[in-house]
């Protein structure tokens, strides 16, 4: 073999390995989606965020507009402040409203938009107002065996025959 | 009290003997580091030993990449379905192979199918004595031979395991999305969802750079310490499979707790 055909099939094959590290970063990474201005800026405050995580996605009517980048605690408020980042296609009323709710039974939390009626959008940076926590498990059973108890314990001062 | 005189002696004799191969094999790496320069230089050298190691490994490397993630994929889809979360098959797919499967497995087919061929033929080179001639010419076999080799490996593995990960991704999506019928976009958008670029594709050519100085090395080393006869050289190049192997898995053991402990 020449050495130049050699060479050619070597340059080939460092080509093949570069291109398979340019799939792997682009397509099944998320290198090309670092692009900052494709996306916009909003914040939501939660009384609860519950088992909320960074880079959950951010979901209207099922289909994902967005991601949450930021999850932090206020200690002003005593509220959760959770970043998202919007796709800039989707624009949404001002009235909006976020709520985080859980794919499945026992899938992750992610955050839910609901559009409102308002004739102005959502700019960049600006806060949703309406907000509704996550479910926590346990409150939800605490309240349930509360209520239980009161009905058991009304059921008592029943007289008996 | 002679035996057990001679029962320590056995022992103190097994670890000199031990650290001696240690120390030797050491002085081997250090001085196949010292010969890369020499091995850049003349870069035609390297260049017709990366055709060697890289090229002549695209097939073995392609089918096993394809097998594996289509395999995967298949496994994955029917264990996830169950709960109803098919589409996080390109997610588990992608970070198996980036993380774990990729590097090891093309490791291990590496140090098979290219590490023995090193061995047997620089075994072989001594046993004919070649070695000793380039000697006697005042030729250093180390920096005319095994340095092309050493950066050649170097240079190979890590474009191999990425063709690896590649080719089993698209297996898994040809699997997963083609055959069963996994939403194409969900499939793409978990995976980058889950696979960060620096943490599991950076981590993952680490790893494989590391093997790729290991598996190489130990290649070298037990070639060049062959004995040079037939035998020396059939144990030798069984040798080198042995200990590549071993070496990549305890290596790959090492660098997961370094990388990802703390990744939840």
């Amino acid at each position: 073999m020449g050495k130049r055909n050699l060479e050619i099939l070597v340059g080939l094959f460092v080509l093949l390995g570069a291109v398979a590290v340019a799939f792997l970063s682009l397509k099944a990474a998320n290198l090309a989606s670092f692009s900052l201005d494709s996306t916009y800026r909003l914040t939501a405050r939660f009384d609860n965020v519950g088992g909320l995580k960074i880079r959950a996605p951010v979901k209207s009517a099922g289909v994902t507009v967005g991601r949450i980048t930021k999850i932090v605690f206020d200690d002003k408020n005593f509220q959760g402040v959770v970043t998202l980042e919007v796709d800039r296609r989707y624009q949404f009323p001002a009235d909006t409203s976020a709520k985080i709710l859980t794919t499945g039974l026992l899938g992750d939390q992610y955050v839910g938009l609901d559009p409102g009626a308002d004739d102005k959008s959502l700019q960049a940076n600006d806060s949703i107002k309406i907000t509704q926590s996550a479910v926590v498990l346990e409150n939800l059973i605490g309240q349930m065996l509360y209520s239980k108890a009161a009905e058991g314990g009304s059921k008592k001062k029943e007289p008996e025959k | 009290m002679s035996k057990v005189a001679d029962l320590l002696a056995a022992l103190g004799a097994r670890v000199l003997r031990l650290l001696r191969s240690l120390g030797h094999a050491s002085m081997f790496f250090w001085e196949l580091v010292r010969f890369t320069p020499a091995a850049l230089r003349r870069f035609d050298l390297t260049v017709v030993q990366i055709y060697g190691i890289g090229n002549l490994s695209l097939v073995i490397i392609v089918t096993s990449g394809a097998a594996v993630g289509g395999v995967l994929g298949l496994q994955a889809y029917y264990a996830l379905d169950r709960y109803g979360a098919a589409e996080q098959v390109g997610l588990l797919v992608a970070l198996s192979l980036l993380r774990e499967l990729g590097p090891v497995l093309t490791a291990l087919l590496f140090a098979g199918r290219a590490g023995t061929s090193l061995t047997a033929e620089i075994g072989l080179m001594k046993a004919g004595e070649q070695l000793a001639a380039m000697e006697m010419m005042a030729v250093d076999p180390r920096g005319r031979v095994l340095a092309p080799r050493f950066v050649a490996g170097i240079v190979s593995m890590p474009l191999l395991s990425a063709i690896f990960s590649a080719v089993g991704v698209a297996g898994a999506y040809v699997i997963g999305v083609k055959l069963i019928g996994i939403d194409a976009a969900a499939f793409w958008s978990q995976m980058q969802d889950g696979v960060d670029v620096f943490k599991d594709v950076g981590n993952g050519i680490v790893k494989t750079v590391v093997f790729g100085v290991a598996a190489t090395f130990v290649a070298l080393y037990t070639g060049y310490e062959s004995e040079a006869t037939p035998e020396g050289v059939a144990q030798a190049t069984t040798r080198t499979v042995v200990f590549s192997s071993v070496a990549v898995l305890v290596l790959d053991f090492l660098l997961t707790s370094l990388m990802f402990s703390t990744k939840p």
